[in-house]
């Protein structure tokens, strides 16, 4: 099988990974061209055009102001909605080609996500929401708890296996929601504003956790407001408007055509 | 080539499937109980009803069974003219005859009325009949003497009566002392006792009976049969049922009623069976409040859980993971309701029939049909919202205000 991007599919997601695995100069992650408008009046153009690929072990950072597109730019990369115009796709797996119930699957068993508010559940102990990133992977119930607890081990959290969230900090809080993330090891981990419920040092310290991830090799965006915990990551890529305009992994003259096209007046009010 | 068949399609343990679909019990513990309630409240007044009435008709049923089934009731008919026939004299002596029958005893009945005095005005005929009988008339209708005795060779001569069941209840007398008497058509008669109910012979229940000498002495009885009472062999019911009309008229075999008690008491008892159609409506639309009451609480459930919805599409879920879980919560909550009611219309009838010393009967209709009553409205209930939830875009779910 030759893993020529766009190709639809023939074999199961689990053989995709293998195959993945396998092709080391393959991106996990290409953004092609995509837009995206809602509907509605009027419609608001959230994404224009805006094109980059991630390598694998890549820890990129998504910085913007409010509006500019980045939450938007996570669902798409993250399947969770499709472009207007566009390619994206994920380990070579063309998205637009795929159905609601194939994007579940590779969600399932491609995509890590951590969110803003966490989102665990009260009723359930640490480790059964950490074994919950495996629930609609089709991995039974004691392998999902076994491979729970490699994963607080990863997030420095294997001692509280039994607390409820609810007795966690905050800090703590959001490392059970990146090894929810991890459990199924993720091609990609996508993070939209991991730090956004935290204080600065809590903040600090969930960075330091993604770069020791980093470290052990996992592929991360991560969406931030913080322009300090952006300028700690390896890449950054600035938006603004819909539009990427800038890619440290860029040369400078993509950069410059890049501000060039952006509006440069009423955006600027990033701090 | 064909892409749907490359992804495999992750199905849901049931196991997994079941702990989902208890998520919104636990977290809203009261709100789940409250919007069972209706269904309980349904299906405890169905399972009541279908209860107690099968408990009755199988009370009945053993009763009639244990009274025996071969009695047979020989009545004089209409003659062609449309008047009362009168059964022969010998008509007893010619039944007794018949192989197969065993005993044979009758009534002859006796126009006038009764009182417990002769102040009462006559137009009180309080539905009592006065009936002479023979002596060994207790046994073979299937009842005994309740207070008091019989009567015998000695009594059946004198002013003796003895009280049929509802007819002392009719006159008021529970109680048989030395010297009561009453009052039957200008002559006093002494109570000498009073029977148990004869479910089998109502017409020995509601008389009042004197021996057949004292009733052509003191009340001017001609001493025809009105009815006699038949015991046959069990086996040869029916043989000796076809021949008892002949028997006991030869001359006119037509104006001679026979019928079998048994069989009529136990369609009485198979009606008495069916149930309340009245209560069973009111627990059908305690069922359909019930049935709203979830479907309302689902909803609201489905849009406080947005969030959950939108991280469980992000986790893999795919909308049928999602209708999934939706539908078993709603369908759990239903069941969780028909338990209750199953229980609690079991207990109301346990308690019913207890207290009226009866045997309790549950239906399975009664309870597996208000199980799966439950369950085809939990999942009624529960479709719409499961489907909302279900066509929830991931973005939409996740989409914070
Ligand atoms: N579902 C939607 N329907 C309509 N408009 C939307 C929707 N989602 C986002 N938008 C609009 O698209 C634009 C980009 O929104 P997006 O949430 O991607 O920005 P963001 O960079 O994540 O902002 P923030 O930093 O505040 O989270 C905004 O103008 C927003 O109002
Ligand atoms: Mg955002």
């Amino acid at each position: 099988m030759t893993s020529d991007a766009g190709a639809v599919p023939t074999q199961r997601l689990d053989d995709n990974l293998k195959r993945f695995a396998g092709s080391a100069d393959q991106p996990v992650l290409e953004v092609d061209e995509v837009a995206k408008v809602y509907s509605g009046e009027p419609p608001v153009s959230a994404l224009r055009g805006v094109s980059f690929s991630i390598a694998r072990g890549e820890l990129v950072g998504i910085v913007g102001p409010s509006g500019s597109g980045k939450t938007t730019l996570l669902h798409l990369m993250g399947t969770l909605d499709r472009p207007s115009s566009g390619h994206v796709r994920v380990t070579g797996l063309e998205v637009g080609r795929l159905s609601d119930r194939e994007l579940s699957a590779l969600r399932a068993t491609h995509i890590g996500f951590v969110f803003q508010q966490f989102f665990l559940s009260e009723h359930q102990s640490v480790l059964d929401n950490v074994a919950d990133g495996l629930l609609y992977a089709g991995v039974p119930q004691v392998k999902r708890r076994a491979r729970a607890i490699d994963a607080l081990t990863m997030v420095g959290l294997e001692g509280r296996p039994h607390a409820r969230p609810n007795q966690l900090s905050g800090g703590q809080r959001q490392r059970v929601a990146v090894a929810r993330a991890l459990v199924g090891d993720p091609a990609i981990v996508l993070a939209d504003e991991p730090t956004g419920n935290l204080d600065q040092a809590t903040g600090q310290s969930i960075l330091g956790l993604f770069k020791d991830l980093h470290e052990l090799g996992v592929t991360i965006v991560v969406i931030t407001h913080d322009r300090d915990i952006a300028a700690r990551m390896d890449r950054r890529i600035e938006m603004l408007d819909g539009q990427m305009v800038f890619d440290s992994a860029d040369n400078l003259a993509t950069v410059t055509a890049a501000a060039s096209r952006a509006p440069t007046s009423g955006n600027d009010h990033r701090s | 080539m064909t892409e749907a068949a490359t992804f495999e399609m992750r199905k849901l343990r049931p196991t997994d499937l079941g702990r989902l679909s208890t998520v919104g019990l636990r977290t809203r513990k009261l709100r789940a109980g409250l919007s069972a309630l209706g269904i309980a409240i349904g299906v405890a007044a169905i399972v009541a009803v279908l209860g107690l009435s099968s408990s009755a008709s199988a009370g009945l049923l053993n009763e009639i069974s244990s009274l025996g089934t071969n009695l047979l009731v020989v009545q004089s008919g209409q003659t062609l003219f449309g008047t009362t026939a009168e059964l022969p004299v010998v008509a007893p002596a010619m039944i007794a005859r018949i192989g197969a029958v065993t005993r044979v005893e009758q009534i002859g009945s006796i126009t006038g009325n009764v009182y417990r005095s002769p102040l009462i005005p006559t137009i009180d005929t309080n539905a009592i009949t006065i009936d002479a009988a023979s002596l060994g008339l207790l046994p073979t209708v299937g009842t005994s003497v309740a207070e008091g005795s019989y009567l015998n060779a000695a009594t059946a001569q004198e002013p003796v009566a003895v009280l049929g069941a509802a007819a002392a209840q009719r006159l008021g007398i529970d109680q048989v002392y030395l010297g009561e008497r009453i009052w039957l058509d200008n002559e006093w008669f002494y109570v000498a006792g009073i029977l148990k109910p004869a479910i089998l012979a109502p017409a020995v229940d509601s008389s009042v009976l004197v021996g057949f000498a004292a009733a052509e002495h003191y009340l001017g009885f001609d001493g025809h049969p009105s009815t006699i009472y038949v015991r046959a062999k069990t086996s040869q019911v029916n043989t000796v049922y076809g021949l008892l009309a002949a028997t006991a008229n030869p001359q006119n075999p037509s104006e001679v009623d026979v019928s079998l008690p048994s069989t009529a008491l136990v369609a009485q008892a198979d009606a008495q069976g069916a149930f309340d159609g009245l209560f069973v409506g009111l627990g059908a639309v305690a069922l359909l409040v019930g049935a709203i009451g979830v479907a309302n609480i689902m909803i609201i459930s489905v849009l406080e859980r947005r969030s959950e919805i939108g991280l469980r599409r992000a986790l893999g879920a795919t909308r049928g993971h999602i209708l999934g879980q939706f539908l078993a919560e709603s369908i759990l909550i239903a069941l969780f309701g028909g338990t209750i009611g199953v229980g609690a219309g079991t207990l109301s009838t346990a308690v019913y029939t207890a207290a009226k010393h009866e045997v309790i009967v549950i239906p399975t209709l009664a309870w597996a049909g208000g199980m799966g009553a439950a369950i085809i409205i939990g999942a009624v209930a529960g479709l719409w919202p499961a489907m909302r939830a279900a066509r929830m875009s991931p973005t939409e779910a996740l989409w914070t205000v």
